[in-house]
């Protein structure tokens, strides 16, 4: 019989490995025997002139080999381009000015990282300081500072805000923070004098378009530039996105000094230099009728992406751009985006990716309302929620909601959370001078970005000139051998995901046989793989259109199987199954191996039907069938999968210390069929945490000299398991009519939902509406004083 | 450089090294056992945890000379070549890792632990936990799979 992979909660055939610690990540690997090590010289300010950099005493310690610095940066490579026009050109490393502390400055390579670093103290640097800027909003009303500001309307908000019997204005403000993989970025980098090309390891996760702009800073031809990352990663969440700016600077370093260059960052370097979610501030006008209609929402936005806007920056702020009414049905919106570069490590991708600054002011925003119109903020909700009739749904903005029932969401949470009880007991304990709170948050999970959305940074008369970019597209390939082994190579360089276990799941039902007999190899290889330029895992694609390039790809094998199998069997294909690792006439008994199929392509290409091409072997592309660029109003289908969160957070705030505990969290989610309910799972509650770590501990903190103060981890405070709240979590599966398997992304679901569902509660227990993230017990106890 | 002599895994190695090597770039380059895993080099995260003479210890803050005669335990001898051992099937079975980078720390304090405590309630399992990041899986599988594994023993 035929056996339905998809779907069941497969453990992965990863941990095997993985378990044993055989896992092959970067650092495990030897991929270009006698490569020299590295060590990152890097400003101690975080703004300076470099009046001086001298290596000479370093270059006089034996076992160095050289050091690049930022001038033989300059001379060997261009600015990295990015999707706005940019005062401030970025490179690999600081030339003549230092914009951040931790800003590279030179790489000292030696025989070993040891020497190295004591290398790296006898650089003579000379600093002229220069003032730095790290206010966002002084930023912005400096002209060189401000890197981008666009204005956009949909509909006719002004009349409508007009018009509202309330108006709710509000500024929330999002704290800078990073998901911290375990494992900080690492780069084998290996320059080949004789053809002109860099060949370079690194646990990049794309997208890579980014490939693109580390080739064009290295002026070299896509092809030119080898990109390889290895089989396993210690997780990512986006940041190691941005390690393709040192895989420029090592590929210099290892151009310049003639050998092949190993660098393995180490956490303070991580935490200093490598890359972090963008800090917000959002000024909120939203209108509501007297019956709790929302009308209007205005958003005045800076985004402040440190000091320089680095590819893909500044995406954060358009990745949401289809969902800036949220889950609402709000048709009158309008926003200003502003982009300014402060004194601090440039930002990147991070969990969520925009969705966190974004649902925190709309969230909030909508529980102020709430309150200021004495409704409970679950049935305002309600009143606004996107109805499941209206569905599929174009957004103001142009963003196009797939399916779901967004209603029924909301309801089962506020079932599984005893909401009514909850608001009674809540209500009883504050009778009795205890404080505690009640939080909602109801928000749209897109996944899978379209690459257009960021040519939104320029304005419909500038992207008039240039060729449209549209789209979200991936590829991959099935092979059979000889002897009927079945091996799957994909591009998404995930970070322990569960991809293998997936892809084997997928390709396992259309070929009739079991997982366990599929391989599935992750090392993705630009010059040898499948790819497009939005390749890579982030924004939850891979479960939406990386299994579809699979399931693709798979399709044409078992297609090409049964036509072998049914001019073999003198058949009909259409009557030829593939089940139990044979290919059968249905309803007989007569058939064939897999194998044996598999042996005719390869050994006997005499005995294939008239026509047919030998090998067994397919190589299949899948672009999301929505994602158009943007139109000349600025509207954006930004990304191809909408899931829906209905979240119930329940708090208490001790009197005493001001420490937040979270009672009870509920989490509802919607993201269409899920391909492995054990791994669907372990991404929600992973999503969760980070949710849970900006809502109540982390932060990167930097001091009014632009001096970062949380530059470890006994400072840079993750979350750990005493701290991380309970979670109910339950599941409605509305496929998606977009992505081939009914699939939607759900792993950054909850790191958008959390900060706001706590960030509710928080301000409910509190009975005020000046909070701010995190809520650490500190801050919490002074808003108490 | 200095020689020293340590038991891994039962294996018996006889290197001379520099005394400031630390014990965890000793585990991973010098001797190749890369299962062992670096997240942080200042004692926080865990992931470089292995059993020093009975101990569990973080790799990162010791010196390889510090080692010198003892016994060490990292994850590639839990189950050696054989079946893998009912915590690391425990793990698999809760999707107790993701990215895997945290799990032969948190795998090495967990023998440590279970050794103590045989029967651990959950409260200590997470206070173990404490002293370990794991910044993929929200803990709680993890926490599943240490007190199933301490359930099978
Ligand atoms: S690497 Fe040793 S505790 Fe983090
Ligand atoms: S599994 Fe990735 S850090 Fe724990």
């Amino acid at each position: 019989m035929r056996q339905q992979w998809v779907g069941r909660p497969l453990p992965r055939f990863e941990d095997e490995a993985l378990l044993r610690g055989a896992g092959r990540y970067l650092d495990d690997l030897d991929p270009a025997p006698n490569a020299c090590h590295a060590a990152v010289l890097r400003s101690q300010l975080a703004h300076a002139r470099i009046a001086k950099l001298d290596p000479s005493a370093a270059l006089e310690l034996p076992g160095v080999v050289g050091v690049l610095t930022g001038a033989d940066v300059a001379e060997l490579s261009r600015p990295f381009p990015a999707g706005v026009d940019c005062p401030i050109p970025y490179r690999a490393a600081a030339v003549d000015v230092a914009r951040y502390a931790g800003e590279p400055l030179a790489v000292v390579v030696a025989r070993d990282r040891y020497v190295a670093e004591d290398a790296l103290e006898l650089v003579e640097v000379d600093y002229e300081p220069l003032e730095p800027v790290l206010d966002p909003l002084t930023a912005a009303a400096t002209e060189r500072l401000l890197a981008s500001d666009r204005s956009f309307r949909y509909g006719d908000p002004e009349s409508a805000l007009a018009s509202a019997h309330l108006v709710v204005r509000e500024r929330f403000a999002f704290p800078r923070w990073s998901g911290t993989p375990l494992e900080c970025y690492g780069v084998v980098a290996d320059w080949d004098e004789a053809t002109g090309s860099l060949t370079a390891w690194a646990n990049f996760q794309g997208p890579f378009t980014l490939h693109s702009v580390a080739a064009a800073a290295l002026g070299l031809p896509g092809s030119k530039l080898r990109l390889i990352t290895p089989p396993d990663s210690g997780g990512s969440f986006g940041i190691k996105s941005t390690v393709y700016a040192y895989v420029v600077l090592m590929g210099l370093a290892s151009r310049k000094l003639g050998v092949p260059v190993r660098w393995i960052e180490d956490r303070l370097e991580h935490l200093a230099g490598s890359s972090g979610a963008t800090a917000r501030i959002t000024d909120v006008e939203a209108g509501f009728s007297a019956d709790g209609e929302l009308l209007a929402l205005r958003y005045d936005v800076v985004e402040d992406v440190g000091a320089y806007v680095r590819a893909p920056e500044p995406a954060t702020l358009y990745r949401m751009h289809g969902s800036l009414s949220g889950a609402y049905r709000v048709r009158h919106v309008a926003a200003r985006n502003r982009v300014v570069t402060t004194n601090r490590c440039p930002t990147g991708l991070n969990r969520g990716f925009g969705g966190p600054q974004l649902y925190f002011a709309l969230e909030r925003t909508m529980a102020i309302a709430a309150r200021r119109l004495s409704l409970d903020p679950a049935e305002l909700a309600r009143r606004n929620l996107i109805r499941a009739d209206e569905q599929p749904y174009r957004t103001p903005s142009g963003g196009l909601y797939d399916s779901g029932d967004y209603a029924a969401c909301l309801d089962d949470a506020l079932r599984l959370a005893r909401y009514e009880e909850r608001v009674a007991e809540r209500d009883r304990a504050r009778s009795e001078g205890r404080l505690v709170g009640i939080g909602v948050a109801c928000i749209v999970e897109p996944s899978i970005s379209n690459m257009g959305y960021i040519t939104l940074a320029r304005t419909p008369e500038q992207r008039a000139g240039e060729l449209p970019k549209s789209g979200n597209a991936e590829g991959a390939s099935v092979q059979v051998s000889p002897l009927g082994g079945i091996t799957v190579r994909v591009a998404t360089a995930g970070q322990g995901q569960g991809h293998a276990t997936v892809c084997a799941q997928i390709v396992a039902d259309q070929l009739g046989v079991g997982p366990a007999d599929v391989e599935v190899i992750t090392e993705m290889d630009t010059s040898t793989s499948a790819w497009t330029v939005s390749s890579g895992s982030y924004s939850s694609r891979f479960s939406g259109v990386s299994a579809g390039a699979v399931l693709r790809a798979a399709e044409r094998v078992a297609a090409k199987a049964r036509r072998i199998a049914a001019h073999l069997l003198e058949c009909d294909p259409d009557d030829v199954e593939l089940a139990g690792g044979r290919a059968v006439v249905t309803g007989s008994a007569d058939g064939i191996s897999l194998r044996r199929v598999a042996g005719v392509a390869h050994w006997n290409p005499e005995a294939l039907p008239p026509g047919l091409e030998p090998g067994l072997q397919a190589t299949a592309f899948h672009a999301a069938p929505n994602l158009d660029p943007p139109d000349a109003d600025d509207r954006i289908a930004s990304s191809a999968a909408h899931g829906f969160v209905a979240d119930v957070a329940v708090v208490e705030v001790e009197r005493e210390t001001g420490r937040v505990l979270v009672l009870d969290y509920v989490s509802v989610h919607d993201a269409g069929r899920l391909l492995n309910p054990l791994l669907a799972a372990g991404q929600v509650r992973g999503s969760f945490a980070h949710g849970a770590g900006v809502a109540l501990l982390e932060r990167t903190v930097y001091d009014a000299d632009g001096n970062l103060l949380t530059g470890s981890f006994m400072d840079y405070l993750c979350l750990t398991a005493p701290e991380l709240p309970p979670l109910t979590t339950g599941h409605r599966q509305s496929p998606s009519p977009f992505t081939p398997l009914g699939a939607k992304g759900l792993g950054e679901g909850t790191t958008m939902s959390v900060p706001a569902a706590i960030g509710n509660a928080v301000a409910d227990a509190l009975g005020r509406d000046d909070i701010e993230l995190p809520l650490t017990a500190p801050r919490v106890w002074e808003l108490l004083a | 450089m200095i020689p020293i002599e340590i038991t891994v895994n039962g294996r018996r190695y006889r290197e001379t090294v520099p005394a400031r090597l630390l014990l965890s770039d000793f585990i991973r380059h010098t001797l190749g056992l890369t299962g062992t895993h670096v997240g942080c080099e200042h004692g926080v995260c865990g992931c470089c945890t292995i059993i020093l003479d009975g101990t569990s210890i973080r790799s990162c803050l010791f010196l390889a000379v510090q080692a010198d005669g003892s016994e060490l335990r990292t994850v590639e001898g839990l189950a050696g070549g054989g079946e893998l051992t009912a915590l690391q099937r425990a793990f698999r079975e809760r999707h107790a890792l993701q990215c895997g980078f945290c799990t032969p720390g948190i795998l090495m304090a967990a023998v440590d632990f279970l050794g103590r405590h045989p029967e651990p309630s959950r409260e200590q399992v997470v206070g173990l936990l404490s002293g370990h990041l794991c910044r993929c899986t929200g803990y709680e599988p993890i926490v599943e799979a240490i007190l199933d594994a301490a359930g099978e023993r």
